[in-house]
């Protein structure tokens, strides 16, 4: 089954990284690289997003024009920051990946087509 | 043979069927909401007709016909269903038991409890729709959807249907258990309004306890969630006056106790912690249980032990109402004070707990401090649903 993990990030895992000093740094990013290597039989796609102060929303439920507007579509503390795309048998092993992932808090799992 | 006692045998008949049955058809069509549909078909027609026609001699035999017929029936255009439905015959294999999958998949963690519950009674016990939803007092219609969206899920999501192994068994075996135990509670003092007792999910939990302890031999757990269930009904007899309101350890007619089922429950209880010498909160908790069974008066009762129990259990899962209890087990111990010192730092978690409040009553009373006492009954009252509970408090309170 096909399923994509959805990375999300909340405000206290961006101040811990902002924190953190170089070598620190560098260490949590070779266990994303890693981690990402391990899997590779599994993963069939990721994306890493750009933090979310880059984000543009268009809205084209507003009226005759679609409303441009700066920023994510909706302002929270837990941001999506990446996704992977994995095949794997069933939920059990989605899980097992999600369970080792080595960065972000949350990671949520939706079957995908 | 009166009504109720006619209702449970058909409640049996149909756990010990519905279940195994379930597996089977979920094994030959590898699709679980629609085994799972054919199954509930044959249980709502077993419910209307046998009550009328009393239970057929093999009621297994004709679960599956009725299954099959209606599978053949609703699944007609497939005809792979077809083929694998014909391969469908009675006796079902005994062996392997495939209900253990049927319970993990029910379970599984990416359900909510109350899906959980739901799923369980249905699938493993055979309750109807109607049955489930009378048991928690909601609209029948709340638990179908209920149902169904969880079934969806379990497709759509692809909860897998296995047992788990290795590591993940002791977690996923825990989130079984805490659904049996969550509908043993919900049975035993239910927390909603308008009955204090509802026997049939005691029933059910105790059932699937045994299944759990039968089909995992070499997890403790298991057997020690059964023996806890059955320490805890050897007592139900004496809970209740004969006005239906309930009786608190202390004033409990000790004579009315099973001794028999404590004695046996007390013995599968030491058999377990013997054998596999890996102590858990339900084996931790049905000792403490047992200490309080085995004492034939309240005086006799070995406080001491239980407060060193109550710590081995709060080591392995700390929580607050684990600590009130034991703060009810150091007041017979030590005395009032030191159990209400306990109480005072435990306020802010449990601030909407009845317990905390009518322990707390008791404590301020054998301290002679009434007002005070007073005051915490009436916020006990407040805050309990459960008119047995209720009935308990105002009587307390009148008699002030």
């Amino acid at each position: 089954m096909k399923y994509v993990l959805m990375f999300v990030e909340t405000e206290q895992f961006a101040q811990d990284l902002e924190a953190m000093d170089e070598a620190g740094r560098e260490a949590a990013f070779e266990a994303v690289g890693r981690w990402f290597a391990e899997h590779a039989d599994k993963i069939t796609h990721h994306t890493h997003l750009h933090p979310v102060h880059t984000a543009t929303t268009v809205r084209l439920d507003g009226g005759a024009e679609p409303i441009v507007t700066d920023g994510p579509f909706i302002e929270g503390k837990e941001v999506v920051s990446g996704f992977a795309e994995i095949e794997v048998a069933d939920l059990d092993e989605a899980l097992a990946l999600a369970r080792s992932w080595p960065a972000c808090p949350i990671v949520e799992i939706r079957p995908a087509s | 043979m009166g009504e109720q006692e006619a209702h449970e045998a058909l409640a049996r008949v149909v756990r010990e069927h519905a279940g195994r049955l379930a597996a089977c058809l979920m094994s030959l069509l590898g699709d679980f909401s629609a085994a799972e549909d054919l199954v509930q078909d044959a249980i709502e027609t077993a419910l209307e007709r046998w009550p009328v026609e009393g239970v057929p001699e093999r009621p297994d035999a004709w679960l599956l016909v009725v299954a099959r017929r209606r599978g053949l029936d609703v699944l007609r255009r497939e005809s792979t269903y077809r083929a694998k439905l014909a391969r469908l015959q009675w006796p079902l294999p005994a062996e392997p038991d495939e209900r253990l999958r049927l319970v993990f998949t029910c379970c599984h963690p990416a359900l909510s409890r109350g899906a959980q519950i739901a799923l369980t009674l249905r699938v493993v016990c055979g309750l109807s729709t109607a049955q489930i939803a009378a048991a928690f007092l909601v609209p029948e219609t709340t638990v179908a959807q209920r149902i169904t969206r969880a079934k969806k899920k379990i497709t759509e999501a692809g909860i897998p249907y296995r047992i788990p192994a290795g590591r993940e068994l002791p977690e996923r075996l825990g989130e079984v258990l805490m659904v049996v135990y969550l509908l043993f509670n919900e049975g035993y003092l239910s927390s909603t309004a308008e009955r204090a007792q509802a026997r049939d999910l005691v029933d059910d939990a105790e059932w699937l306890a045994a299944l759990l302890s039968n089909l995992l031999p070499k997890e403790p757990e298991a057997a020690g969630l059964l023996a806890l269930i059955r320490l805890h009904r050897a007592r139900g007899a004496a809970r209740f006056d004969a006005e239906g309101r309930l009786v608190l350890l202390g004033g409990q007619d000790r004579t009315r106790w099973d001794r028999r089922a404590i004695e046996d429950a007390t013995a599968l209880l030491m058999r377990t912690a013997r054998t596999h010498r890996r102590p858990g909160p339900y084996q931790l908790q049905a000792a403490i249980v047992a200490c309080h069974a085995e004492a034939e008066r309240f005086e006799d009762t070995d406080w001491h032990q239980i407060v060193v129990l109550y710590d081995l259990l709060l080591a392995l899962v700390p929580s607050p109402v684990t600590r009130l209890h034991r703060a009810i087990a150091l007041r017979h111990a030590r005395g009032p004070e030191a159990a209400l010192a306990e109480l005072e730092q435990l306020g802010g978690a449990l601030e909407r707990y009845p317990l905390l409040h009518a322990t707390r009553a008791e404590l301020l009373r054998d301290l002679g401090r009434h007002a005070e006492a007073y005051q915490a009954d009436v916020r006990a009252l407040e805050l309990t649903a459960n008119p047995a509970q209720q009935a308990l408090l105002e009587e307390r309170l009148r008699w002030e």
